[in-house]
């Protein structure tokens, strides 16, 4: 189970949303995290700039906790610069 | 007979709480202060900033490229430390600098948010610009990224009813909530609809001020063509000179201030300490150019006599005047020739805090209206900064070099903006 593409995400709500580190985990939701719809819209612009990947609108109203964001960035073929 | 608001309130109750009918006479009690300036974080390091009458200007590292490169900006102003990475980051500046001033505000009123009757709490913010450097931003992302990457808080981060929409969310503010725009009178005008809406009965206490931060390329760029601007920009501490003969144009600053106002019974009734009262408000247009003042200050002149005769006092009652004094030379010219008009040769001793803080467009008549509020709590009026030749046309006793000291019972606050918009702010000690 490689760990690159959450620790990307993990990263990403720490530096750029705010979140802090101990609220992350991946059972978390985005609704636990404080991060409403917009930020949801933002996290998949973030995601497609870093990960090189596109979420569409339809996707990211479906995405619950971060192991599921995670599995659904990673089913797309997330490539994490550098990572395992 | 219920109303179908939601609320379970009838329109009786809402209306007739504790007698709150139309009274357009109703005293209205000044009993909080919150200030985010360029002379200092807090009412009292504001308050400290502005006596001290050294000018907050500055080479800008934001302006770099900018043919004027200088501002007075809130250096040490850190909204992610003051309200949160995760809440800041979703904040223009101008809302951030607008909330910590309404948090001051309401702790300083004593006022209690978390029992307070919301529906009754209103919020007006004056804003002349509303997030520029979101603008500016994203527009970048737009030209270099295209437009699915832009932002989806663009909009809601930008907007500048959004401080009004803030306040309410954080403190719970359920009643008229609105912004106005009258450029760099936006926090005076947001004071007068502040106290109509106390006196018409609509709120017991509402949150009042005025924010801006545009300290942006664009923006201070688009100034500069305008030859608005001091071009002082190798003496930025020098640029913001009021009623100097040497006086080049303005030094753009941002700010915010907020001013709990009650009704003076509602405060009476919860034992509130009162700093002041609002004792006056006056409102105009020019009706003559967009951005040049009526040299025959007709506007003006109607906006002050307006504000005496809804004070119910004479010229000579007041004892100290804020004056827009922007350090341009137009307004400073124009503006006291005016005063000379209304108040004759016992015209009352003039400051502009502007030498200071350099202007803040649409929080400018907020802060200084809480200036005018300690000058009355203090008994000091605050020195204009960097006068060092009074321009032989300006006949005015303009207070400089240091803070005058002695009582002043009353209070008048200029704030004149693009548009020819005019409002004059009277305040009494408490």
């Amino acid at each position: 189970m490689s760990s690159a593409v959450y620790d990307k995400v993990k990263e990403l709500l720490v530096e750029k949303f705010g979140v802090s580190e101990e609220e992350v985990s991946r059972e978390a939701t985005f609704s636990d995290l404080d991060l409403d719809s917009l930020d949801l819209v933002e996290f998949a612009l973030a995601a497609e700039e870093e990960l090189g990947v596109r979420i569409s609108d339809e996707e990211a109203e479906q995405l619950d906790t971060l192991d599921d964001t995670v599995k659904l960035l990673e089913e797309k073929g997330a490539t994490v610069e550098g990572g395992a | 007979m219920t109303s179908d608001d939601g609320s379970g309130r009838s329109r009786a109750d809402l209306m007739q709480r504790s007698g709150r009918s139309y009274d357009m006479t109703a005293d209205i009690a000044i009993t909080g202060l919150g200030l985010v300036t360029p002379a200092g974080i807090g009412v009292d390091a504001s308050w400290q900033g502005v006596l001290s009458g050294r000018s907050a200007g500055a080479t800008d590292p934001n302006l770099a490229g900018i043919p004027i490169d200088i501002s007075c900006r809130i250096a040490d102003f850190d909204g992610n430390a003051l309200l949160g990475r995760k809440a800041a980051r979703r904040l223009d500046r101008f809302v951030q600098l607008g909330l910590v001033a309404a948090r001051e505000a309401i702790g300083d009123s004593g006022l209690d948010p978390e029992t307070w009757d919301g529906a009754r709490v209103g919020a007006v913010m004056g804003c002349g610009m509303g997030g520029a450097a979101t603008w500016e931003a994203q527009h970048t992302v737009l030209m270099e990224k295209g437009p699915e990457r832009v932002s989806p808080l663009l909009i809601p981060m930008l907007i500048p009813n959004m401080i009004a929409g803030h306040i309410a969310i954080e403190f719970n503010a359920n009643g008229p909530n609105l912004v106005t725009a009258t450029a760099c009178t936006s926090g005076a005008t947001a004071l007068g609809v502040a106290r109509d809406l106390l006196r018409s009965g609509a709120c017991d206490v509402v949150i009042a001020g005025g924010t801006e931060s545009a300290l942006t390329p664009l923006s201070i760029a688009a100034f500069g063509q305008m030859h608005a601007l001091s071009g002082r920009v190798d003496d930025p501490a020098a640029a913001s000179r009021p009623f100097d003969a040497d006086r080049d144009g303005f030094v753009a600053a941002e700010a915010a201030g907020v001013l709990i106002l009650e009704r003076a019974e509602h405060a009476a009734a919860r034992g509130a300490t009162v700093r002041a009262r609002l004792l006056g408000y006056g409102a105009s247009a020019d009706a003559h150019h967009i951005t040049a003042p009526d040299p025959d200050g007709v506007g003006v002149g109607l906006a002050i006599t307006s504000a005496l005769a809804d004070a119910d006092i004479t010229p000579a009652d007041v004892g100290h005047i804020n004056a827009h004094g922007t350090s341009t030379p137009l307004n400073d010219a124009a503006e006291s020739k005016v005063i000379r008009r209304v108040f004759g040769d016992d015209a009352p001793p003039v400051t502009s805090t502007k030498g200071v803080t350099g202007h803040s467009l649409g929080a400018a008549g907020a802060i200084e209206a809480a200036f005018g509020v300690l000058t009355l709590q203090h008994g000091r009026i605050p020195p204009t900064a960097n006068l060092d030749k009074q321009d032989p046309e300006i006949d005015l006793d303009v207070v400089h070099g240091a803070p005058r000291d002695g009582d002043v019972d009353v209070v008048m606050s200029n704030s004149f903006g693009f548009g020819g918009q005019n409002g004059v702010v009277v305040l009494a000690g408490s």
